[in-house]
């Protein structure tokens, strides 16, 4: 480890090439007259070094570990164009009201990355670096990805705008509800659960993340179930509808066997876990596109390395890779709904999902530029907490490209749950037929829904019941709360 | 049974004063208002006929309305239904999309199955008016 020799005494007058250890800042990562490229991938690293360790050189380390250093001087650097393969930390700035921390810019030449291979890029952009000694703590807040890199991913394998157009639904968020409970339902009651909010009028139901194929229900026998019930809902209504089947599975040929399976009985949409890997995802995003199925992802586990705000990698930065490597759905936050969200964060997430061209905007925590250059948007997912009292917050935040799932909101409707499912669509089209008339609709929302629910007494039961309480956390999605399971 | 197409099919049947803010809405967002019917309403049926040609160049809603109640009146035996384009880049596609007419009795779909190896079941969503020749599926008898 070099930085300790950053403030220190062996490094003072040692040449670029003597042999030995030299601060990364005196060996070329650190230049703070550098000019980013056009084409360089720009990271942005919220640094908190140890006691003493000086910023600069912390993050010099961090742009020296994370392409082509090595904790001490070697010869054969001289071999190649070793400053075009350095990283570059190019500015470092205090954080505002945390003594403690730093804002550190990096840029890397993209000749450092593998064209369309999130495994690469993160390999070398998170591989070593967040282990490091001399930093209490390194977190990746924001990756600006070049519009040349860019170019090299596929992208979602179908995007808001062909699913809008494959479900022959507009003009309104797409509603869900995950299938409870999560475990243990047999095959056949799982699929009466689909039948049921399908028909009431959800447009999707869901797998949870670990519906895979256990004991009590074999991933084939749920299919087969659940393909029965969304088609019995789809002759009920004329309407097409779906349920993400979970392709979720321990290894590459169990996932396409299963996804293989789902698009032979005709499911217009499968699901796979982000614990499967960047790699095991970008064969599901091609699979996805090769078969014209809709892939939806669970960011399982993601709450691991981006809750922290000291360490780990920013969900902004997961949804830049999701969006790359090619997802057309993605959980993104429900800002109103059980767990936190910043509002103004979690705007900045749908953007970097939703839009075309992203500008920096501190506000939101984006600290690049972002041109996707017309790479196809993500429909951003909601769930976890949320229910039909909640429409006119969760239209006037979310927006109206999102997949709204109420999972406790139906199911645990006490009419049954297509009386739930009916509750959650009737509330969604008065707001939106009241937001489109030009209605104050987020402060006239609770009244908008009570006249609503007047002609719809599902809807009246469901704000009666839920009115005063805010969350019923028993019956409700789950993607990102980090329980620690008792085995 | 009642056909839940489109963005309001949850609510009662939209009155003439709300389709025309649901027009202005679309106006306001130049977006290109077009009406389509059909009296074959599967849920992939993706080109019901076309009432005309998008109104590009209509810029008020009451001109919009005219065409909107002479399309219902037209085909008031059948489903019609009003949409708007957005034809900004990353868009392109439909922005609005609700049935503004559907005929007096809405016979539905019957679920047909047939029944392959290994349990696996082929299904086809089949519309009860379509057993009826074009023109006859909706009328009285």
């Amino acid at each position: 480890m070099s930085i300790e020799t950053s403030n220190g005494h062996a490094a003072k007058d040692k040449g670029r090439w003597d042999s030995g250890v030299s601060a990364y800042r005196d060996m070329g990562y650190w230049d703070a007259d550098y000019e980013p490229k056009s084409t360089d991938v720009l990271c942005a690293f919220r640094l908190t070094p140890q006691p003493g360790v000086d910023p600069i050189e912390a993050a010099a380390a961090v742009a020296g570990e994370s392409s082509t250093a090595t904790w001490t001087v070697v010869w054969t650097d001289r071999l190649t164009d070793h400053k075009r393969y350095q990283a570059k930390a190019y500015r470092c700035d205090p954080v505002p009201g945390n003594p403690e921390q730093f804002i550190a810019y990096i840029a890397y030449d993209i000749d450092l990355f593998e064209e369309g291979s999130i495994a690469n890029l993160t390999s070398s952009i998170i591989g070593n670096v967040f282990g490091f000694k001399a930093l209490k703590a390194l977190r990746l807040e924001d990756m600006r990805i070049p519009v040349a890199y860019v170019k090299t991913f596929p992208g979602p394998p179908h995007g808001i705008v062909m699913e809008r157009e494959y479900l022959n639904k507009f003009g309104r968020p797409i509603l869900g509800a995950t299938t409870k409970p999560k475990l243990g339902l047999s095959a056949k009651n799982y699929g009466r659960v689909v039948y049921e909010a399908l028909r009431g009028g959800l447009d999707f139901t869901k797998d949870d993340e670990n519906i895979n194929s256990q004991p009590f229900m074999r991933w084939r026998d749920r299919f087969l179930f659940c393909m029965e019930g969304v088609n019995r809902a789809e002759a009920a209504t004329g309407e097409v509808k779906g349920h993400y089947l979970n392709v979720t599975a321990a290894t590459m040929e169990d996932m396409y066997e299963r996804a293989e399976f789902a698009k032979e009985i005709g499911s217009v949409i499968i699901m796979m876990d982000l614990t499967v890997g960047f790699t095991a995802m970008s064969s599901m995003s091609k699979w996805a596109r090769k078969n014209g199925v809709i892939l939806h992802l669970h960011r399982a586990g993601h709450g691991t390395y981006t809750r922290q705000k000291s360490h780990g990698v920013s969900f902004r930065v997961i949804a830049k890779w999701c969006r790359l490597l090619g997802v057309d759905h993605i959980h993104a936050g429900t800002v109103v709904g059980k767990l936190e969200g910043d509002p103004n964060t979690t705007a900045g997430f749908y953007d970097i999902l939703r839009e075309d061209y992203i500008p920096a905007n501190p506000l939101h925590g984006v600290f690049f530029d972002q041109d996707w250059c017309s790479l196809a948007s993500v429909m951003p997912v909601a769930s976890g907490g949320i229910h039909a009292g909640q429409m006119h917050q969760l239209i006037h935040l979310l927006g109206e490209d999102v997949i709204l799932q109420f999972g406790g909101g139906t199911i645990g409707h006490p009419d049954g749950i297509a009386a739930g499912a009916t509750a959650n669509r009737v509330a969604l089209e008065a707001m939106i037929m009241a937001r489109n008339e030009g209605r104050d609709y987020l402060n006239e929302g609770p009244q908008i829904l009570e006249d609503a629910a007047k002609g719809c007494k599902p809807l009246a039961r469901a704000l009666n019941i839920w009115k005063d309480i805010s969350f019923n956390y028993e019956s409700t999605d789950m993607p990102d709360v980090a329980v620690t399971p008792n085995y | 049974m009642r056909l839940t197409q489109g963005q309001f099919s949850y609510l009662p049947d939209l009155t003439d004063e709300q389709i025309t803010k649901q027009v202005q809405y679309a106006l306001d967002n130049g977006w290109a208002i077009s009406i389509e019917y059909t009296d074959d309403p599967h849920p992939r049926n993706s080109y019901w006929e076309m009432h005309g040609l998008p109104m590009f160049d209509i810029k008020d809603a009451a001109g919009v309305m005219t065409e909107v109640r002479k399309a219902i009146e037209e085909h008031k035996d059948v489903y019609v239904k009003l949409l708007a384009y957005d034809a900004r880049r990353g868009r392109q596609t439909t922005a609005i999309s609700f049935i503004i007419n559907r005929p007096a009795n809405e016979p539905g779909f019957r679920l047909d199955r047939t029944v392959g190896k290994d349990r696996q079941i082929t299904y086809t969503t089949h519309s009860y008016a379509l057993d009826k020749p074009q023109g006859e599926r909706y009328t009285a008898e």
